[in-house]
This record gives C-alpha cells, sequence and structure tokens, in this order.
C-alpha cells in the first residue's frame, strides 16, 4: 500500500484539539490542520515550530532604517543642503533629530509590508494560485486534519482515532 | 482566603522611613538653604510622583473594567491597593498649592508656582510679567482652586466607589449588579480622568514654567502616570507573590503586564521627543527657553533620565522570555521608578529653583519618607482584604489565563 492521507473533519475546535492530541500520543505526525480561525494552543499540540518572522521583521526595519537615512542625508546633507529655519544642516548629526520621524515611518513601512509579503510568500497566496484547501467547509465552522498513513495497521489507527474523538467525517484521499 | 499580612518589620521600615522624612522636613524648615523654594518644591515633587503612581494604578484598573478584560482580574487588588493612596497624595498637592497662594499673597518670590505672586500682575511692579496676564483668565487662584478641588475630589471619590463595591461583592452572591455598576463608574472615570487630568497636569506641573506652553503635556504626563502606575503593579504584584500568596498569578500575567511596561514606555519615548523635537525644530526664544534651562543646567539628569527611560525597555523588554522573566521585570521596574523620579524632578526644579540643581540630604530624606508613607498606606490597605477576588465574573478565565 502506498501513502494514504486521512482526513478527519471535526466542527467543534475541543474536539479537533483533543482528536490532535491522540494522534500525537499514538506517535504520529499531523501534516497540516485546516480550520477557520487561529485555534489557540494548536500550534503547540502539533509541533510547530516558533515562527521566524520577528527575525524577518528586524531585518526589514533595519533596512528601512538605512535606505531612509541614506536617502535623506544624502539628499539634505551631501546633494542640496537646504537651509531651514537656520539649523546647522552640513552633518548628519546636527540634523538626526528632524529625521527622526521619517526614519521612524520608513522602519515601520518597510517592516510591515516586508513582513505581510514574506508571510504571503510563504503560504504562496497571491494571485493565480489555486487552493490547496481540501475542504471549503474549512473557511466556514469546520475544522480538518490530515494525517499520513503508510500501511493498513497506521490507516486503520488513525481513522480509529478520528472517529473516537468525534469527527464528523473521515476520508481516505490517496496521495 | 488568602490575606496579606504586613509583617511587624515591613511596618517598622516603613516607619522608620517616614521618621526620616520628618526629621528631613525639620531639617528643612530649619535650615536657611533649603526653606522656603526648596522646602515646598521637593514636597511637591513627591507628592506628583506618588499621586502619579496612585491614579496611573487606578486608570488601569478603570480600563480592565471597561475593556471587560478577563485575564486582569487576578492582580485587581493590587491596582485597588495602590490607588489607596490618591487621597493623601492629592492632599500633598493641595497643601503646596496653599503654601504658594499664601505665599503669592503676601508678595512673596520665595513660592513653588511664582505665577501666583501677587505684583506679578501689576503694571510697573518689578516682577510684572505681561504674558501671564493674558493667561489669567484661565490661570489665577480662585479657578484653580475651584479645579483643583472639583476635579481631584471626584477623581478620589470615583475610585474609592470603585473598590469600596469590589469588596463588597466579595461578601455577596448576588455580585453581577455591582460588577455592571462598576463598569459604569469605571467608564465615566476614565472619560472624566482623560479630560481632567490634562487641565491637572498643565496646573500643577507644567504652570511651575509659567510661561512656557505645550500642548502634548498632558499627554505626556498621562503616559508617565499609566507607565508608574503599571510599574508599581508589577512589583507590587511580585512581592505579594514573594509572600506565598496569589498564585493564581502566572507568568502570562507578568507578561501581559510587561508588555504594558514596554508599549508604555516605548509611547512615553515618542510623546517626549516629539514635544522636544518641535521646540527644538521651531526654535522660538520664549519656548525654547524650558529646554535651555533643562539642558544647560540639568544636563546629567535630563539625558541620562531619556536615553533610559527610551531605550533600556525597549531593547530588553523587548522579547518574549525578559516579560515572563521576574528579574528582569524587577530589574528594569525598579530602574525605570527611579529615572521616571528624574524625570519629575526636571518638570519641578528648574522652573521653582532656577539654575542651581540641589541635591542633598534634604532631598534623599523626602523621598525616602514618602516612600515610607505610599509603602505603609498601601500595604496597611492590601492587607486589610483578600488578596484575590471572590466574586468576578471574569475570575475562572482569569486564573485560566494563557499567552
Amino acid at each position: 500500500m502506498s501513502k494514504v492521507f486521512v482526513h478527519a473533519l471535526y466542527d467543534d475546535d475541543d474536539k479537533l484539539r483533543a482528536g490532535a492530541i491522540e494522534v500525537k500520543a499514538l506517535g504520529y505526525a499531523i501534516k497540516e490542520v485546516f480550520s477557520p480561525f487561529p485555534v489557540h494552543g494548536l500550534d503547540k499540540i502539533i509541533g510547530l515550530k516558533r515562527t521566524r518572522i520577528s527575525i524577518c521583521c528586524f531585518i526589514y526595519g533595519v533596512t528601512g532604517f538605512s535606505l531612509a537615512l541614506w536617502m535623506i542625508s544624502y539628499m539634505l546633507v551631501y546633494d542640496w543642503p537646504i537651509d531651514i529655519g537656520g539649523k546647522p544642516n552640513y552633518t548628519i548629526y546636527h540634523n538626526l533629530p528632524s529625521w527622526i520621524p521619517i526614519l521612524f515611518e520608513s522602519t515601520v513601512f518597510c517592516s510591515a509590508h516586508g513582513m505581510a509579503l514574506t508571510f504571503l510568500l510563504r503560504c504562496w497566496l497571491f494571485p493565480g494560485v489555486s487552493p490547496k484547501n481540501p475542504d471549503p467547509r474549512t473557511t466556514d465552522d469546520h475544522f480538518l486534519m490530515v494525517t499520513t498513513a503508510y500501511n493498513e495497521e497506521e490507516l486503520s489507527n488513525l481513522m480509529k482515532v478520528a472517529n473516537a474523538t468525534g469527527a464528523v467525517e473521515v476520508k481516505k484521499v490517496i496521495a | 482566603m488568602s490575606q496579606y499580612t504586613l509583617s511587624s518589620k515591613t511596618r517598622n521600615t516603613t516607619f522608620v522611613l517616614m521618621g526620616i522624612g520628618v526629621l528631613a522636613l525639620a531639617y528643612g524648615a530649619m535650615n536657611h538653604d533649603v526653606s522656603g523654594t526648596r522646602f515646598w518644591a521637593n514636597i511637591l515633587l513627591e507628592g506628583l510622583f506618588f499621586t502619579f503612581i496612585a491614579v496611573g494604578a487606578a486608570f488601569f484598573m478603570a480600563l480592565q473594567y471597561v475593556a471587560q478584560a478577563g485575564w486582569s482580574v487576578v492582580i485587581k487588588r493590587i491596582c485597588e491597593a495602590l490607588s489607596t493612596f490618591l487621597p493623601y497624595g492629592i492632599a500633598t498637592i493641595f497643601i503646596v498649592i496653599i503654601a504658594s497662594v499664601i505665599g503669592g499673597h503676601n508678595d512673596s518670590a520665595d513660592i513653588v508656582y511664582k505665577w501666583m505672586q501677587k505684583s506679578i500682575t501689576v503694571p510697573g511692579s518689578p516682577a510684572y510679567d505681561e504674558m501671564l496676564v493674558k493667561r489669567s483668565p484661565y490661570l489665577n487662584v480662585p479657578f484653580l482652586l475651584i479645579r483643583t478641588i472639583i476635579c481631584a475630589g471626584l477623581w478620589i471619590y470615583m475610585v474609592r466607589l470603585l473598590r469600596k463595591r469590589s469588596i463588597e461583592s466579595d461578601l455577596t452572591s448576588d455580585f453581577l449588579p455591582l460588577h455592571y455598576k462598576n463598569i459604569k463608574t469605571a467608564g465615566v472615570f476614565i472619560v472624566f480622568f482623560g479630560i481632567t487630568e490634562q487641565m491637572m497636569a498643565w496646573d500643577w506641573v507644567m504652570s511651575i514654567d509659567y510661561d512656557w506652553h505645550s500642548t502634548l503635556f498632558g499627554w505626556y504626563l498621562f503616559d508617565d502616570m499609566w507607565l508608574t502606575g503599571v510599574i508599581a503593579t508589577v512589583l507590587l504584584t511580585l512581592h505579594v507573590r514573594s509572600k506565598g500568596l496569589l498564585k493564581e498569578v502566572n507568568q502570562n500575567h507578568m507578561h501581559n503586564l510587561g508588555l504594558w511596561m514596554f508599549s508604555l514606555s516605548v509611547l512615553w519615548g515618542y510623546l517626549w521627543f516629539f514635544q522636544f523635537m518641535f521646540y527644538w525644530y521651531t526654535n522660538i526664544p520664549d519656548e525654547v527657553v524650558y529646554f535651555q534651562a533643562r539642558i544647560d543646567h540639568y544636563r546629567w539628569a535630563f539625558w541620562v533620565m531619556f536615553c533610559i527611560n527610551l531605550l533600556v525597555p525597549l531593547i530588553i523588554m523587548m522579547t518574549r522570555d525578559t516579560k515572563r522573566n521576574n528579574k528582569y521585570l524587577i530589574g528594569v521596574g525598579c530602574l525605570l521608578l527611579i529615572t521616571h523620579w528624574m524625570d519629575a524632578y526636571i518638570w519641578v526644579m528648574p522652573g521653582t529653583l532656577g539654575v542651581t540643581p540641589s541635591f542633598g540630604f534634604y532631598e534623599i530624606g523626602v523621598l525616602l519618607g514618602f516612600i515610607g508613607l505610599f509603602l505603609n498606606i498601601v500595604l496597611t490597605n492590601l492587607s486589610r482584604v483578600p488578596v484575590l477576588v471572590k466574586n468576578h465574573p471574569y475570575l475562572e478565565e482569569s486564573i485560566h489565563h494563557h499567552l
């Protein structure tokens, strides 16, 4: 027998959580869970690693800060110094307080957009992509847990667990 | 039901601190270097600092009612205990105002609120200030007293009402009507406090430098109150937990409080910097005097205070792990209280004492005295009621709070 996916559909997030705990307790890996909303604590149960998007956020923020500092210091110090209100304007150091809003905004802009784009790219979500969601009901009020079985024994075990924890529908899907 | 007991050792420590404060006041009243402006300015400084902690904690608690927040129920009694200092703090500020009113009536320039000097609005007198005459429809003694009495009185009334109902609800099984009443009172308090706090910030603090004004000042002080209130809540919660009580508070609650510390510190830095930057940028002579006095003569306290208040929480409190670690919370919390006290020092002193900063036995003694008074009142009130609320609709949710 080749690889088979077990799709267990739940109508309640508590039942889903109980089912996921049971599957992990038997030593099987959970391939994916589709849910209409974030289920509290589920990431820990199915063993997701902590997200690295905060590291990306820092890198994008530093990029935005550097780009803004480069741009504004080139424009206002090196290329065309402008006398605004008699402020000394021939060094970055003297101009810096008035640039803080721009540096701040640019940092926030780059980190926010960078994070959003990274998230969409990582999840492969952009126009023209066919949906990966196996069941449209998981966008409404159902939760779908996908597990993988490599032989008959595993298949029967996984289906038994899914039925025992109150799944409303259990399907096997040939990979 | 667990109850905090104020050990005789702690009580005696607070009495010793209060004794040092009384000694310092006596020394200050008799010593010619101190008596007069410096004597009252320090009392005002401590009054402001501790009132702001109390009212900040009260505001934080009212916010939890209105937001119907579940997680914070386990620390409600801590905020309530901190808010009990409010009447004493307001009374301290009021005494200083009255002393200034009397001094000003006798035409003395040796007062905290210099604008109260009688001859300052009389044309031709040496102290005459034309700008102040234009401001006198708002900034005059009777109106200031009326404002202070009405606003601060209603703050005290509403904050005490919130605590009284909360304690009452422990004794009855029919506690939901009390809770809904508290939500309404908290809503009224938040709106009223949001408006009147601005006026009190102008009256109590900004009017010390009466020739200078800033529309951001009220917001800046508002954030300072909120932040010091949250820090005091963190420290008092950890103190109560170290006594083996309040086991219901876990690292998830401390994480939430750490988030408040972090975000309010960043907001504080934002408001402080933008207030500074506007005056730096426009560079109008009669507006920059405020910062000129501070940068020229209080340079050390000014920059150290700003850098620590903004950068230490920004860098240290940013990660999840430090917010869940009590050692970091205590360390950063204590440091921030010290630097926010320095901030309060910089509000009061340049406008009252001018170009000669003073920091000696008198300043330290008065500070220690007020620390003793604050701890004594807060801990005594904390020990009178159970540290955990018994009847609250969100108590169960709060105990199971998980981040």
